[in-house]
């Protein structure tokens, strides 16, 4: 263990940790807009700097080692300035319109300007025109507001493993793009929309089909209804409709989605949805109550099974039901029918 | 899976059969990328040259239905070289003479007359996947959806219990569930031989504690398979079905006889989401709440069991499905008074050993990997650890069948069918999506370039393809993903379906259909 020291307070903090990690584990916030835990330290957005005694610069919190006595300030002028400097100079070619913007109530950029006081950018405005690539049927990219932390391109190269996206030209003119600048349709992209769960910012957003602000939604945490895997994620709930899905991150998936998981959930509100019973009648379904349907299933059910016995009926239970479900079909099968005659469609 | 999904990434090989694991489990994909990244080597045997082959160290394209000989040839490599693991062999196998003897007779060079892979290669495969340290397979649907399936799972275990691959960190047998609870409706016992558990039916014992347990007499004769019920429903004997969830007219082979099927029944009740083609054939649809709507658990491929969770209210008058079957059981005179699917969840842990330890509060951040006996036990990563479940693992070595149909003069082709990225299963969920519509809205089918102009096929022509059973129009779509003799239907489609054409030829053990494999004809229609 090591003993540290930061803003004033001693703590003790396992080897082989950055400056970032021990915060977190001490419960200091340190902003940042490049690091994600499941990648190597880039530092390359610098906002994460802090001031540590003795050291000649302010360091990069994601990518500096804590070491035996270290003493860590994490907001003091010095780290405040340097942060004010970063976030004056996005700004400078940043639109600055937050009251549109679908991010906003969860953008980096907003939050640090708020906690720092920045209004605007004191250079001069040197805005970026590009434009916004619609192409992909999921979401959308903004090169405009991208700031250049590269978390998507990392994350869709190093963890997505696509590789569809990456950096392009060079100095001022930089920016996330496919190659060739052809378009996210036209590349080998996958729509999984997992550079978008990392963007800080409102480069690359969600199409959505119904507008929210992120503080109309409720989240809720659940499963995945699509493959085996059984990714966590969140569905995002407002007026009782489900509006999106993002990922959590943790096991088995680790904050990563396929396109259906993260972009199918329109089903769940769809307006084809069965809304009530229906019975066959003369050829034709009719609406009815529960139960008129209950009367007549248990009706039926109960006339074949006297008639032909327990064995006449059977039931396919589902690989698309909860483990709850099939646990009562096949009860009901057994114990209140009378037959093992009760299977699913795993096997296809 | 024997084994977990983390542990993919930290192999040193990956050996992957019968699975396009970027389309059909594509964050498993990304382990298995990442894995590479790092170093690891991947060896793939498909039909197609999926992504994960473009990438592979070693590709061996295989003939559709010819798993068993290419698998025994790699383990008489593995013999013949010396690359076996005698130690895990003696100490924790039995039967081994016997496997000996059978694939002695499957040199690499008759395995390549069989499955059209270069006799090198298979030699090559052996011997990185004996070498290696952490070795792991991944199978999926193109290993079971066989006549021959159990003899394919048969040989994959054979191949890790010859390398000691099994019990240990990164290795192991790990069949990719292609549905999200595909796990868990086996383990809660929707099959027709055992109780939720796997607890066989014809086991007085088990009958036993079940009738204890349930309160009622239970009956202690096996039930039939999804299969043998369309067969009996034909034949009258079979009365009447419900359906919770499932959409057979499309997901299942051959359509015509399922249709058939359903027609003949009394009386049929459909229980899902939407009025699916199966419900159309329904005397009553209850509508039923959809995995937003409800709380629950889905057990994930790795065994994992995690929560489900109510994130809004039901649509419509729609109930979940449990609610719905829980309403007719205390209708038809069995009383029940579960309030919630916590409760339901109490009962199946108190009588399936696997999910003993499990319950709502300790899963609420993480789910637990089965089997977790007790309260206080983790979960399990690894299984198989020490010993196998039933003492020693019992090498079944198989012979090589061919698949029950080959191509011929009027059936030319070997029609293989899977599942794409953009769709699941039979598109009740994804056809509602527009994005994905836009992207694959339609059937297909892919014929390689040479057979194509043969053919006088050209690329995006509508093609008629015809089975013994059933024809289809579907659009053609010219590529080298399928070699020449082969092409390739995903099966999600209801216009253009691949299961008008499959063959109901099915395991006999498992009873799955052998949709993988069947004899069709093209032409430009
Ligand atoms: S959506 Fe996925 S594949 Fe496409 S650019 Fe983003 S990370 Fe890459
Ligand atoms: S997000 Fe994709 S990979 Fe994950 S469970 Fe859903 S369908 Fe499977």
């Amino acid at each position: 263990m090591l003993k540290i020291k930061i803003n004033g307070s001693e703590f003790e903090v396992k080897k082989g940790l950055t400056i970032l990690e021990a915060c977190k584990e001490v419960g200091v916030e340190v902003p940042t807009f490049c690091h994600d835990d499941r990648l190597k330290p880039s530092g390359t957005c610098r906002i994460c700097v802090v001031e540590v005694e003795g050291a000649r610069n302010l360091m990069a919190a994601c990518s500096t080692p804590v070491t035996d006595g270290m003493v860590i300030w994490t907001e003091s002028k010095k780290v405040v300035d340097a942060r004010k400097e970063i976030l004056n100079l996005i700004l400078a070619n940043h639109p600055l319109d937050c009251l549109t913007c679908e991010k906003s109530g969860e953008c980096k950029l907003q939050d640090l300007c708020y906690k720092y006081g920045i209004k605007g950018s004191t250079f001069k405005p040197n805005k970026k025109e590009y434009d916004v690539d619609e192409s992909n049927e999921f979401y959308y990219s903004d090169p405009n507001k991208c700031i250049l932390c590269g978390k998507c391109v990392r994350v869709c190269n190093e963890l997505q493993c696509t590789g569809a996206i990456g950096f392009a030209q060079r100095g001022i003119k930089t920016h996330v793009t496919t190659p060739f600048d052809k378009g996210i349709a036209n590349s080998t992209c996958v729509s999984c929309g997992n550079c978008v769960a990392v963007c800080p910012v409102g480069a690359l957003m969600p199409k959505k089909k119904m507008k929210y602000r992120t503080w109309e939604v409720k989240k809720v945490r659940t499963t995945c209804s699509y493959c085996g895997v059984g990714c966590q994620l969140y569905l995002l709930v407002k007026d009782d409709k489900v509006v999106g899905v993002e990922p959590y991150f943790g096991e088995p998936n680790r904050g990563l989605l396929c396109v259906k998981g993260r972009f199918a959930y329109n089903f769940i509100n769809h307006k084809d949805r069965l809304k009530t019973p229906l019975i066959k009648k003369n050829g034709k379904f009719e609406e009815a109550t529960w139960e008129e349907a209950y009367d007549y299933i248990v009706g039926r059910l109960t006339e074949i099974k006297e008639k032909y016995g327990p064995d006449s009926i059977a039931g396919l239970t589902s690989a698309r039901c909860t483990n709850e479900e099939n646990y009562i079909m096949q009860k009901f099968m057994r114990a209140v029918i009378g037959t093992n005659n009760i299977d699913h469609c795993a096997r296809l | 899976m024997t084994n977990s999904i983390a542990e993919i990434e930290d192999a040193e090989v990956i050996f992957i059969i019968g699975s396009n694991t970027t389309e059909n489990h594509p964050v498993i994909g990304t382990f298995v990328k990442r894995a590479k990244n790092k170093g690891a080597k991947i060896i793939v045997a498909d039909p197609r040259e999926i992504e994960l082959a473009k990438l592979s160290d070693v590709f061996m394209q295989l003939k559709p239905g010819t798993n068993v000989a290419l698998l025994n040839a790699m383990m008489n490599v593995i013999i013949e070289e010396n690359l076996q693991d005698e130690e895990f062999i003696k100490e924790r196998c039995e039967n081994y003479d016997e496997l000996k003897e059978v694939v002695k007779d499957y040199t690499p060079e008759k395995a390549e007359v069989i499955t059209g892979v270069k006799a090198d290669l298979i030699r090559e495969a052996a011997r990185i996947y004996a070498k290696a340290d952490k070795a792991c397979i991944l199978y999926a649907m193109g290993v079971t959806q066989h006549a021959t399936g159990t003899e394919n799972v048969y040989s994959i275990a054979n191949l890790a219990m010859l390398c000691g691959k099994l019990g240990k960190e990164s290795c192991g047998v790990n069949p990719l569930r292609g549905q999200n609870n595909v796990q868990g409706a086996c383990d809660m016992g929707g099959l027709p031989d055992v109780f939720p558990g796997y607890q066989k039916v014809h086991i007085k014992e088990n009958v036993e504690k079940f009738e204890k347990a349930w309160g009622v007499k239970l009956s202690d004769k096996p039930g039939l398979t999804v299969s043998e019920m369309f067969h009996e429903a034909i034949k009258g004997k079979l009365k009447a079905l419900y359906i919770m969830g499932e959409n057979p007219v499309i997901s299942d082979p051959d359509t015509k006889h399922v249709i058939e099927a359903l027609e003949k029944l009394e009386f049929l009740v459909v229980q899902d989401i939407f009025l699916t083609e199966t419900a159309q054939y329904a005397d009553v649809v209850l509508p039923a709440a959809s995995f937003a709507e409800k709380d629950g658990t889905f057990t994930n491929t790795e065994r994992r069991v995690q929560r489900v969770r109510k994130a809004i209210n039901n649509v419509g008058q729609s109930k979940a499905d449990w609610e719905i079957i829980v309403d007719i059981m205390n209708r038809m005179g069995y009383k029940c008074s579960y309030k919630s699917a916590r409760d339901i969840f109490d009962e199946l842990a108190k009588v399936t050993p696997q999910y003993a330890g499990i319950d709502y509060d300790r899963i609420e951040n993480e789910g637990i990997q089965w089997p977790c006996p007790t309260k206080d036990h983790p979960g399990t990563k690894i299984l198989h650890k020490d010993k196998f479940a039933r003492g020693k693992g019992l090498f079944k070595p198989t012979k090589y069948r061919t698949s029950a149909e080959q191509p011929d003069d009027e059936y030319p082709f070997i029609l293989t069918t899977g599942r794409i990225l953009y769709h699941y299963h039979t598109m009740t969920m994804t056809g509602k999506n527009e994005g994905l519509m836009k992207i694959a809205g339609e059937s297909y089918v892919e014929i390689n370039p040479m057979d194509a102009k043969k053919y006088g096929i050209s690329d995006g022509d509508l093609v008629e393809v015809t089975s013994r059973r059933g024809s289809v129009r579907v659009k053609a779509k010219i590529t080298d993903v399928v070699n020449e003799g082969v092409v390739f239907m995903p099966f999600h489609y209801a216009d253009g379906s691949a299961n008008v054409l499959t063959n109901t030829a099915y395991d006999e053990v498992t009873k799955e259909p052998e949709l993988k494999v069947c004899a069709v004809r093209i032409k430009k229609a």
